[in-house]
């Protein structure tokens, strides 16, 4: 189980309101694309769905219960958020850093067990890290940390995930490796996906579902075909913009 | 690709720990750091103005605090000087350069800054403050051995941090820039006021000085009873914290996401850090260049990782400090803080040439 549901979310930095009340639920094993221009609100709804923002008004909840109500060791443990970038203070190796993706389920003082080794190889071999092993994190290029952070992600083996960006430093090759990845834990493992994304394109293609927010409402929810309709992309974005789902590959 | 759970996964992290040199692994370095901290104990405690055999010094050590059998063949002098002058100051040593290791590493990792010292949040300019104030009005206080300069000196080191903890609070800026520039805002006043102190302290200037430069030339049983304790559950504190320091290490958010309450645990482990650090120096002094350089030399063989570093910290801050204090005294107590930065920056910089490999600044 992990069903997200934001109720009457509302979320203001100041006097600018980020989100201007939010009813929303994604369930249980739902893959969800969230769109929208550059200050729509897509990376404060993440925020307030982990609970790491407090909300202004409205509840969060976590399959029922109240974001408020868990301690964040245990939010940490049933959802895990690929940040955008992260910046490394220290050289630390690879396999180092996905192993930080174990925390939440650590005891202080005991070290990590030969179990969240496993787990910490299976993240990085399911990445495609397996090359970069013993590499310091810091001289990779910015999509191969992306990658790094994915595998952290994908370590902390919660059941709903949450992705900034996920796509946004890296090529081709590995946006389709990623979004191959993402689809791949969500038909075969069950795994719950929010993620924010900036290519339509993406989202039309690997997304069934799709939240289109701007000015921190929620303007549009369904199909990526609906969603992304000419007329609404035109007034969100204010470019026109056409998706097509025929052929092999939709495209916007 | 479709790369699902491969049967048979090769085992990486098996393969990794293989490929890592031996002396590289926090066990092996941990062992060379507990030989070298037995070497500084036993030739701390042998040299100095007067030399006593290293043999004896062992065997007074052996004989009377682990109560072994043996045969007693050195002079009654040498016990007295081993026992009650070398042992506490050797102590000493180690607990401060133990323990401004240690809240080195902590404050670089909280403050996500390779250049944070155990000072940088204005414990040095309190303490230095404190102290020269007990200089310019000496008053006959004390309190479990320590002078009343030690006092004022610890009291102003953990005032000075709470000052800038609180007053950092209502910066406008990101919480950890607020905190290290209201850190440098508060050290600047302080040592304002430290220098006028030292304006007006006319002949008594140089007992000021010995205290800018640390020294552990003072320390006695009584002051080793009262630092010890806070230094020890002090550091025994921020290592049981040590995954909330490496979840720091990625920044407030994503600490947060892996499951940290983040203003909480900056708190502890800063508070902790703190109180290492005031206890250290309100009995040695300003000590330089430990706080700063160990925790590096240490990141440098074993990674950030602060499971190991912390622990591989404090034995190898607590060598290398027992280790300068024995030179400072050997040509006649030069402060020791001239000997830390005499022989570790250059032992640091010969580590940044030669380290090619694995985990570099």
């Amino acid at each position: 189980m992990s069903e997200l549901r934001l109720v009457d979310v509302a979320l203001a930095y100041g006097s600018r309101m980020a989100l201007a009340g939010l009813d929303l639920t994604v369930a249980s094993g739902e893959r969800v694309a969230v769109l929208g221009p550059n200050g729509a609100g897509k990376s404060s709804l993440l925020r307030c769905a982990t609970g790491v923002m407090p909300v202004s008004r409205g509840t969060v909840m976590l399959d029922g219960v109240p974001l408020a109500e868990l301690g964040r060791e245990a939010i940490a443990r049933r959802i895990a958020v690929v940040p955008q970038q992260v910046d490394l203070p220290f050289a630390i190796r690879v396999e180092e850093v996905v192993a930080l993706g174990r925390i939440p389920h650590e005891r202080s003082f005991r070290g990590p067990t030969p179990l969240d080794r496993e787990i910490v190889d299976e993240a990085i071999h399911r990445v495609g890290l397996d090359a970069f092993v013993g590499r310091d994190a810091r001289e990779l290029s910015l999509g191969e940390r992306q990658l790094v952070l994915i595998a952290m992600a994908v370590a902390q083996q919660a059941r709903l995930l949450l992705l900034d960006e996920p796509t946004v430093h890296l090529d081709l090759r590995h946006q389709v490796q990623v979004m191959d990845l993402l689809a791949d834990l969500n038909d075969r493992e069950g795994l719950t996906i929010l993620a924010v994304l900036h290519d339509l394109a993406l989202a039309a293609h690997y997304f069934p579902r799709a939240l289109l927010l701007d000015g921190g409402r929620l303007v549009a929810d369904g199909p990526p075909a609906q969603v992304l309709a000419p007329e609404r992309v035109q007034a969100t974005f204010g470019v026109d913009a056409a998706v097509w789902m025929g052929g092999a590959r939709p495209g916007v | 690709m479709r790369a699902g759970v491969a049967p048979g996964i090769p085992a990486l992290s098996r393969r990794v720990r293989a490929s890592t040199p031996r002396w590289r692994r926090p066990t092996t370095v941990a062992g060379v750091g507990l030989a070298a901290l037995a070497i500084a104990l036993v030739v701390g405690l042998a040299f100095g103005s007067v030399s006593i055999p290293l043999g004896d010094t062992v065997a007074i050590l052996a004989h009377r605090l682990l109560g072994w059998p043996v045969a007693v063949t050195w002079p009654a002098s040498s016990e007295t000087i081993v026992l009650e002058l070398r042992l506490p100051r050797v102590l000493m040593a180690m607990l401060a350069g133990g323990g401004l290791a240690v809240a080195g590493a902590t404050m670089q990792g909280v403050l996500r800054n390779p250049l944070a010292d155990p000072y940088v949040l204005g414990t040095a300019s309190g303490a230095a403050l404190g102290a020269s104030l007990a200089v310019l009005v000496p008053l006959p206080l004390g309190l479990l051995g320590l002078g009343f300069g030690q006092l004022l000196a610890f009291i102003g080191a953990v005032v000075a941090v709470a000052l800038v903890w609180r007053l950092s609070r209502a910066s406008r800026l990101g919480s950890l820039t607020g905190l290290l520039l209201t850190g440098y805002a508060v050290g600047s006043l302080l040592a304002a006021g430290l220098s006028m102190a030292m304006v007006l302290s006319g002949a008594q200037l140089r007992q000021i000085v010995y205290f800018l430069l640390g020294s552990l030339a003072t320390a006695t049983w009584q002051q080793v009873a009262v630092a010890a304790p806070l230094i020890i559950v002090g550091v025994v504190v921020l290592a049981w914290r040590a995954r909330a320091l490496d979840a720091l290490m990625l920044g407030d958010e994503t600490a947060a996401h892996l499951g940290l309450a983040v203003a909480r645990e900056r708190v502890i482990l800063l508070a902790f850090a703190a109180l290492v650090t005031a206890a250290a120096v309100a009995t040695c002094g300003l000590i330089g260049f430990v706080g700063l350089v160990v925790p590096h030399m240490v990141r440098l063989v074993v990674g950030p990782a602060a499971r190991p570093l912390l622990p591989l910290a404090a034995i190898f801050g607590a060598a290398f400090l027992a280790f300068a204090d024995l030179l400072a005294r050997l040509p006649g107590e030069l402060p020791v803080g001239i000997v830390t930065a005499v022989i570790g920056a250059p032992f640091f910089l010969l580590i940044l040439r030669h380290v090619r490999t694995g985990y570099e600044l």
